[in-house]
């Protein structure tokens, strides 16, 4: 009998770390893809173990870290970490809401290595997006932009769009034109986390989503050369999956604000998956010998359906978080693919919105924070 | 706008883990090939295409400024060149 364990997928070294570096947010977005529980201040890691986790990250061959949260400026050690990333040559990527964004503050974070900033935005105006962010966030919006302009770093404004904002997205597009941003995210909400809850209230009808089509088509054409737009399609409207991460443990890794270490943003709601923490485990480890890592690498684990199908290296059988959250099974094909034979749960979402969808639960720190509203 | 320089929020490194260079950006990451990295290592925003054709030519033989501007044509549409 043999008893030699069968090999590892071979995995390429990263690229790319989403550190999150808190969960603590000034918003309260009702489409936060972070999970219902938040980890709590007291069990964020230690500046001391963020630098150890950028330094391993560089050495296994990260070139792009991410500062996420939660809002990152809400860490008062954010520029020694900004320093220490830049330091290691990698580039580093500020994820902002933009509150607490003040100039003294960024001109410190530039000086240290800050190489480009990403800003989110709720909506086109100051009424509707204060509204969506459950708070007074539009106007310090419209300075954190004016101040990463006035120092010449790139900005990237993100909106994310649902059945609540579409109808401004013309609007978005001047915002983010007035802004003088290089780049716009157009991202249609992703079910994951307290997104999930509120999936009914976010899901766009089709005719919003008719309507956004040409839209961003003329203004891709328009604004060519001066601001490129991403727009990222409506999830369960496609016939076919989104290319999840390019790949399970392919490109890029995230560490949560305690350590845990996930192989996609939305990962902690695979609960079957076991997850390896950096206070625990070497992060070049986690990368090539977790089984969290390994789990859906390559194409050993995936049903008849995605590893006979010609379309296995372009989504690579969907979403892993998905599946799972839509059928119980994390290494199902994902439901969204119309040759799934569980899309019939897709297209019962879609077909339940109706008229009135209910109410957005706005997102507070706990799930029960938001049942006593 | 005859200089071409890197594009805001472009670097250009030496990666040891890949033993490559990588242009970073804030998109991702982008591998070029040795043309193109000594091209990229000539935009300094002063040196014109000629400039950068002459430098070449010290090192390699038959350096054509044809060459280098399709290189840069190349990477001003990927966004990593702007012209000053």
């Amino acid at each position: 009998m043999d008893l030699t364990p069968a090999p590892a997928p071979e995995a390429a070294p990263p690229l790319g770390l989403l550190a999150e570096l808190t969960h603590r947010c000034p918003l309260h977005c009702g489409y936060c893809s972070n999970p219902l529980e938040l980890i709590e201040r007291e069990k964020e890691l230690s500046t001391e173990q963020w630098t150890r986790v950028f330094t391993q990250a560089r050495d296994i061959g990260v070139l792009q870290v991410h500062l996420s949260g939660g809002e990152p400026l809400a860490r008062p050690d954010l520029p020694e970490l900004v320093s220490h990333v830049s330091g290691l040559g990698a580039y580093v990527n500020l994820v902002t809401s933009g509150l607490g964004l003040t100039e003294a503050r960024l001109a410190d974070l530039a000086d240290r290595g800050l190489d480009h900033v990403q800003l989110s935005v709720q909506g086109a105006t100051a009424e509707r997006a204060d509204l969506l962010a459950g708070a007074r966030a539009h106007h310090h919006k419209i300075t954190a932009a004016a101040l990463v302009r006035a120092r010449g770093l790139p900005l990237t404004v993100n909106a994310v769009l649902h059945r609540g904002n579409h109808d401004q997205l013309a609007g978005l597009i001047e915002l983010a034109e007035a802004m003088g941003a290089d780049r716009l995210e157009l991202a249609n909400t992703q079910y994951y986390g307290w997104a999930l809850r509120n999936r009914a209230a976010l899901m766009p009808t089709p005719e919003q989503l008719a309507a956004a089509e040409p839209v961003v088509r003329a203004a891709i054409e328009r604004l060519k050369g001066t601001m490129e737009i991403v727009y990222v399609l409506a999830d369960y409207y496609e016939p076919y999956p989104k290319p999840c991460m390019h790949g399970w443990g392919a490109l890029q890794l995230t560490v949560a604000p305690d350590g845990t270490v996930l192989p996609c943003p939305a990962a902690s709601a695979i609960t079957t998956l076991t997850l390896d923490n950096v206070k625990d485990t070497p992060l070049g480890d986690i990368w090539y010998k977790s089984g969290s890592f390994n789990a859906y690498r390559g194409e050993e684990w995936m049903p008849d359906l995605c590893r006979s199908c010609d379309r296995r290296a372009l989504d690579h059988g969907g979403c892993r978080c998905q599946a799972f959250l839509l059928t119980g099974d994390a290494a199902a094909t994902d439901p969204v693919c119309s040759k799934s034979d569980r899309r019939g749960v897709v297209d019962l979402l879609l077909a339940t919105p109706g008229a009135a969808p209910p109410e957005m639960v706005m997102r507070g720190p706990r799930p029960v924070a938001a049942v006593h509203r | 706008m005859d200089r071409p320089v890197l594009g805001r929020g472009v670097r250009l490194i030496y990666d040891k883990t890949r033993q490559t260079h990588v242009v970073l950006h804030p998109e991702g990451v982008l591998v070029p090939n040795r043309t193109a990295v000594s091209v990229l290592e000539l935009c300094d925003g002063v040196t014109t295409v000629p400039g950068i054709a002459e430098a070449l030519g010290a090192t390699y033989a038959g350096v054509r400024e044809e060459e280098v501007g399709a290189v840069l044509t190349r990477l001003t549409e990927n966004g990593v060149v702007r012209w000053t």
